[in-house]
């Protein structure tokens, strides 16, 4: 049936090299406990969160085209889950990850409601979402209100292993989800959700599950930040809800993807990468550091809206972390 | 020939506006059908109810045998309706060849190699493959529209239904569109095409259909249509 000698290929040298240093990398990451110093560990450990969070948001707006400002809402109810289920005597470490799992369970009915809102409506349900779900948790005695409470659970562990154990935690769990995002975006999951970003209409007109795939997308996103939330109280201990509901995670998010490259694969772990540099160059230094994120985001949107990697795939045609199909 | 895709008594409404008023249409098994009309007629929005992406009113659509009219625009894709929409509607972030690894895999069901397959045939017979890299967004209007011809023969069809794909062509474009829509027949494809071009509809179509005002004015054999006076008068209403 198809006469032409070419065919269509996922796959070049260049992007099977990467893959291979990418891995490599991360078992290099493993051994980094073994080798540095507390400082180097909390700081990584607080880079494989950033870049949890990172992926998450692209494969929920750069994939799927859902633009959300409310992905707070899992970031703390993961955090919330991890301390009521090690409350409950739950061993501590599964517990962030079953956390994770709750939230996404929770945030079936969320999508359910959550999707048939469009653009920007969409975009600011969420964040109300998230203040609901804020209110809420502080109902519970066991937080006391802003007051907030701790992970005492982690005290278990003297401070050097609990600091290794967090970060193996964080670094497989940001491994994980990137290459299991990477898998689901290769296949049906991928080029549904890029169709139905790029027009939901003409999406269903080629038989892409409109509301499934994004229904999918959205509980991905949901676990990954949930984890993420886990993660975050497992290295502070302290959960004060205030802080973990705060719109500055999305803002964070935002500037990541959007400085990285939006709807690339690549992007966002570089975008998690440069932010993480900034705010150690930078960071507690308060409202200017806040209004000079805001203000680099949105230059990149106006001047550079494909960001850093979408500039420099578009230059080079580079693809190291392929989703998509050529012909050769 | 038996019937293949039908609306039966389909009415259509927006508001206070009567799109669509006790429309009858059919397409048989690798059947082609043409439909003119005026501007604002009915046309598209018929393809819409029959495609899924309008619900109509009243009235209700069957398709090989079973009652359609439930199923959304993705499900009747599925079960072998393809369609190109008239203002094109690129998946503009994919290339061409992404576009129709969507179409083949979703709406097509394939998986793998024979989705690949499927989307080199579809291609190699709307002559895409040299745009087959490019990104869908740095595309024209004209290939943007044959960009839709490909996308739903990616889907695999057994009914395919165009919307206006001739315009603005060349006649050497023209002709080449003209054979590709017949290679698809060929295979055993039905069609429905609207079409305002009729010299390139007559060298396809079986039968032709007319519509007007929401009302389908006259349908049969395409010549006689075409001399019909009811037909002539609402080409004239609209001059
Ligand atoms: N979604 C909609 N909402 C409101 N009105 C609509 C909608 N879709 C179509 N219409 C109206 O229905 C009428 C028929 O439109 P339609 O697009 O079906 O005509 P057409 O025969 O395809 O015309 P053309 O030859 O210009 O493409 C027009 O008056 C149009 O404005
Ligand atoms: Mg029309």
């Amino acid at each position: 049936m198809n006469p032409s000698p070419l065919s269509i290929h996922r796959w070049t040298p260049l992007s099977v090299a990467s893959v291979a240093a990418v891995v490599g990398a991360q078992l290099l990451l493993v051994a980094v406990p073994l080798v540095f110093g507390a400082n180097v560990v909390e700081r990584l450990t607080t880079l494989c969160i950033y870049g949890i969070l990172a992926l998450m948001w692209n494969s929920l707006a750069g994939y799927g085209g859902l633009i959300s400002v409310g992905q707070q809402a899992f970031f703390g109810l993961g955090a919330y889950a991890a301390i009521r289920l090690a409350d409950a005597g739950f061993p501590v470490y599964p517990a962030l990850a079953l956390g994770a799992l709750l939230v996404a369970v929770a945030a079936l009915p969320m999508a359910q409601a959550m999707l048939r809102l469009k653009g920007g409506e969409f975009a600011i349900g969420m964040w109300v979402v998230a203040e609901f779900v804020h209110l809420l948790v502080n109902l519970d005695p066991l937080i006391q209100g802003e007051t907030g409470t701790s992970l005492i659970a982690l005290n278990s562990f003297d401070a050097e292993a609990r600091r290794s154990y967090t970060y193996w935690a964080a670094l497989a769990s940001m491994a994980a989800l990137a290459w299991g995002m990477f898998f689901l975006l290769r296949g049906r999951l991928g080029t549904a959700a890029q169709a139905i970003r790029d027009n939901e209409e003409a999406a269903a007109s080629v038989g892409v599950r409109v509301f499934a795939a994004k229904r999918t997308l959205f509980l991905l996103s949901a676990f990954g930040c949930a984890l993420a939330g886990a993660l975050w109280v497992a290295t502070t201990i302290s959960f004060q809800p205030k802080t973990y509901f705060s719109v500055q995670w999305s803002a964070y998010m935002i500037f990541m993807v959007l400085v990285g490259g939006i709807g690339t694969f690549e992007g966002p772990i570089l975008g998690a990468v440069l932010f993480f540099a900034v705010e150690t160059a930078f960071g507690a230094t308060g409202v200017w550091y806040m209004i000079g994120l805001g203000a680099t985001a949105l230059l990149f949107a106006m001047l550079l809206p494909q960001g850093l990697w979408g500039a420099i795939e578009k230059r080079f045609g580079l693809r190291l972390l392929p989703v998509g199909y050529f012909l050769k | 020939m038996p019937e293949l895709l039908s609306a039966a008594g389909v009415g259509l409404r927006f508001g206070a506006l009567t799109v669509l008023d006790g429309v009858d249409f059919a397409v048989g098994e690798g059947e082609a059908v043409g439909i003119v009309g005026p501007n604002g007629a009915g046309k598209t929005s018929l393809l819409n109810v029959l495609a899924g992406a309008y619900r109509p009113t009243v009235g209700a659509v069957r398709y090989g045998g079973g009652e359609v009219s439930r199923l959304d625009a993705a499900e009747r894709c599925r079960l072998g309706l393809g369609r190109s929409h008239q203002v094109p509607r690129p998946f503009l972030g994919m290339s061409v060849i992404e576009n129709l690894m969507t179409a083949a895999t979703h709406g097509g069901g394939f998986s793998g190699a024979e989705a690949q397959v499927r989307s080199l045939d579809a291609l190699a017979l709307s002559g895409m493959t040299p745009l087959a890299n490019r990104r869908a967004e740095t595309l024209g209007l004209l290939d943007r529209k044959r960009l839709e011809l490909a996308r739903a023969l990616a889907t695999a069809p057994q009914v395919l239904l165009l919307d206006e794909i001739g315009g603005g062509l060349t006649d050497g474009e023209a002709a080449e569109l003209v054979s590709i829509i017949r290679e698809i027949r060929a295979r055993g494809v039905a069609i429905v095409w609207i079409e305002h071009i009729v010299h390139m509809l007559l060298q396809v179509i079986d039968r032709l259909v007319c519509m007007d005002a929401g009302r389908v004015i006259a349908n049969g054999e395409p010549r006689a249509v075409l001399a019909d006076a009811g037909v002539i008068d609402a080409y004239m209403g609209v001059a």
